[in-house]
């Protein structure tokens, strides 16, 4: 798949977010920009699926650890074909059953039910562990972010993947360096990531988030690595494609206002038409 | 009858009769397995064991993971670390999602002994009930252990199950009639004037206690309820209406176990004094199990208190 039709998708993915978060006047807008190209490439390019077979049991799994980043994860699966985009706008509704948080049992294509954080790591790999045990050939995808990586569950998951060497899971950070309350660096320091993972024995491989060309790269080193988990140290940008709510921790879980939702748009439609016209 | 055997000892020894039968059973220990006797399963079935270290809340999540591609595992460790270290990943990784896993529970209540409070788990029924669309159970002998195990495995859907550490004497098996299904309480003795509605090993003192009762002329009824959730709510207030008063006696807090779960019931559909015998507001302590069960009154002489008093409430409320 060529770089322009994954920025494409990727594109109208922030702008979907961004209309989801709008009219349900709610939602965690910063991390699914910062994550919508790792989607993108996983769901377009990555992953072994099939959404007309959402639970076939050879796919390649996906679990959304950053549970909260849903505007970004719905707005992708919508986009690849598990459900009509016209369902986005029950995003956080009670007339329908598009959860604020990533729910299995109603959302098609979602493959673990996630929000508290640390949790779906240990649940992929669980799955990995059943993929092993029955010799089956799917990988499993676990999606954190940088402040996730503070809950110890996190590291319980870690040293029990590298201890049944689970070569068929790969966890991506979303290394954008902030959380609700500030700077990473500052609220409670997770850094380095790298050292830590390697020490925990998974094999660490570092992209930019941004870049589908070095994402491709890393997962497919993490792919091509044998006998350890691989974790993707992706760097990103919080709020990428809005130029005003880039690198603000204040855009973490905040709807914009119709001010702000006008200016937004603006930036994200001029960044899909000029991939169309492309 | 007769027999004494830890129901923990029925958990692992089912746990590997169930691998032959279902290929698809994975059980997960974090380091007490010697104690949850699942190393009974992992000497058999080494390649569907899988120990976790000392690290509960992965361990639930790993087994939401197993279950979300078609396994069906089964978690153990002390009732303390996985109904209360691993309280949140059980309802948000297994319960929210209607994941089938078994969440076993070992060494609940006061009958852990020796290693005192912060082991002594008083609270798992409450913290397991509270989830919704969790099953709660709580055998009372090796041998409704052993029929549970069989429901379970059957039973497509989150589940709790206490496990206890002492031996304690089989009574289900020489009871006629008797039979296992989750959601229906057991009737172990006929009786009249009250009714003692246990679970785990307050079933055996409540055998003893209506046996004490009945020397003083008090024809007590005893029910074996080993599904804490859902509740028989037919078997009780058959209870209720036909004894017009019942003790609740289980080795849990009296906040949030067999004892709410029943006056919550009963309030609502056949009001009668429900007193409610278990551990009052208070934590455990260290101790021979049967020294610390005694220092706590759950004996059948602590059952056999709580039944007069019922008696006497229910007189009073008839006068």
């Amino acid at each position: 798949m060529t770089n322009k039709v994954l920025a494409l998708a990727a594109a109208r993915a922030r702008r979907l977010g961004m209309e989801m978060v709008f009219r349900a006047g709610s939602g965690h807008i910063g991390g699914s920009l910062s994550s919508a190209d790792i989607l993108t490439e996983l769901y377009f390019e990555q992953m072994h699926i099939d959404p007309a077979e959402p639970h076939a049991p050879w796919r390649d799994r996906f679990v959304m650890s950053k549970g909260h980043c849903t505007p970004a994860l719905y707005s992708v699966l919508s986009l690849r074909g598990y459900f009509p985009q016209e369902e986005l706008e029950l995003f956080r509704s009670i007339a329908g059953h598009m959860s604020g948080h990533p729910d299995m049992r109603h959302v098609p294509g979602v493959d673990m039910s996630t929000g508290s954080l640390g949790q779906g790591i240990s649940a992929a790999v669980g799955m990995a562990l059943a993929g092993q045990l029955d010799r089956a050939g799917y990988r499993v995808y676990a999606l954190l972010g940088d402040g996730e990586v503070e809950e110890g569950e996190v590291w319980e998951a870690a040293m029990c993947a590298a201890k049944y060497r689970l070569d068929n899971l790969c966890a991506i950070v979303d290394v954008n360096g902030l959380q609700i309350d500030g700077r990473t660096a500052d609220v409670m320091p997770s850094e380095p990531l790298d050292e830590k993972f390697a020490a925990f024995n998974w094999h660490v491989v570092k992209a930019d988030g941004h870049n589908f060309d070095s994402l491709r790269a890393a997962f497919e080193e993490a792919r091509a690595f044998s006998g350890a988990p691989s974790v993707i140290l992706a760097r990103t940008v919080k709020g990428k494609g809005v130029s005003f709510m880039e690198n603000d921790p204040g855009w973490h879980g905040k709807a914009p206002n119709a001010e702000q939702y006008e200016r937004a748009m603006a930036e994200l439609d001029s960044a899909v038409e000029r991939l169309e016209v492309l | 009858m007769g027999e004494k055997k830890a129901t923990r000892a029925a958990y692992g020894e089912a746990l590997a009769e169930l691998g032959a039968r279902y290929p698809e059973l994975v059980v997960l220990d974090a380091d007490l397995s010697g104690s949850t006797m699942s190393k009974t399963f992992a000497k058999s079935f080494p390649e569907r064991f899988f120990n976790m270290g000392i690290a509960e809340a992965n361990m639930a999540g790993v087994a939401a993971g197993f279950a979300a591609c078609g396994k069906k595992p089964f978690i153990s460790s002390f009732a303390m670390f996985v109904a209360g270290r691993a309280y949140e990943q059980i309802r948000n990784s297994i319960g929210y999602p209607r994941l089938n896993v078994k969440c076993a529970g070992s060494h609940g209540g006061l009958s852990v002994g020796e290693d005192g409070a912060t082991h002594q788990c008083l609270e798992d029924f409450a913290l397991m009930r509270a989830i919704p669309g969790m099953v709660v159970l709580n055998p009372c002998d090796a041998h409704e252990m052993r029929l549970a195990m069989d429901a379970l495995i059957e039973y497509d859907g989150p589940a709790y199950l206490r496990l206890g550490r002492m031996a304690v004497e089989t009574v289900t098996d020489s009871v006629p009639g008797y039979d296992f299904a989750i959601g229906k309480g057991a009737l172990l003795r006929p009786g009249t004037d009250v009714t003692i509605a246990a679970t785990g090993l307050m079933v055996q003192r409540a055998l003893a206690a209506a046996e004490l009762l009945g020397q003083e002329g008090i024809s007590a009824r005893v029910l074996d309820i080993h599904t804490i959730k859902p509740l028989d709510a037919g078997l009780i207030l058959d209870a209720a209406r036909e004894t017009g008063c019942i003790v609740t006696s289980e080795e849990h807090s009296v906040i949030g176990g067999l004892g709410e779960a029943v006056c919550a019931l009963v309030s609502r559909a056949l009001p009668v004094p429900v007193i409610r015998h278990g551990v009052e507001d208070a934590f455990g302590r260290s101790g021979k199990a049967e020294e610390v069960l005694e220092a706590y009154g759950l004996t059948a002489a602590g059952i056999a208190g709580k039944a007069r008093e019922a008696i006497s409430v229910k007189e009073s409320l008839n006068r």
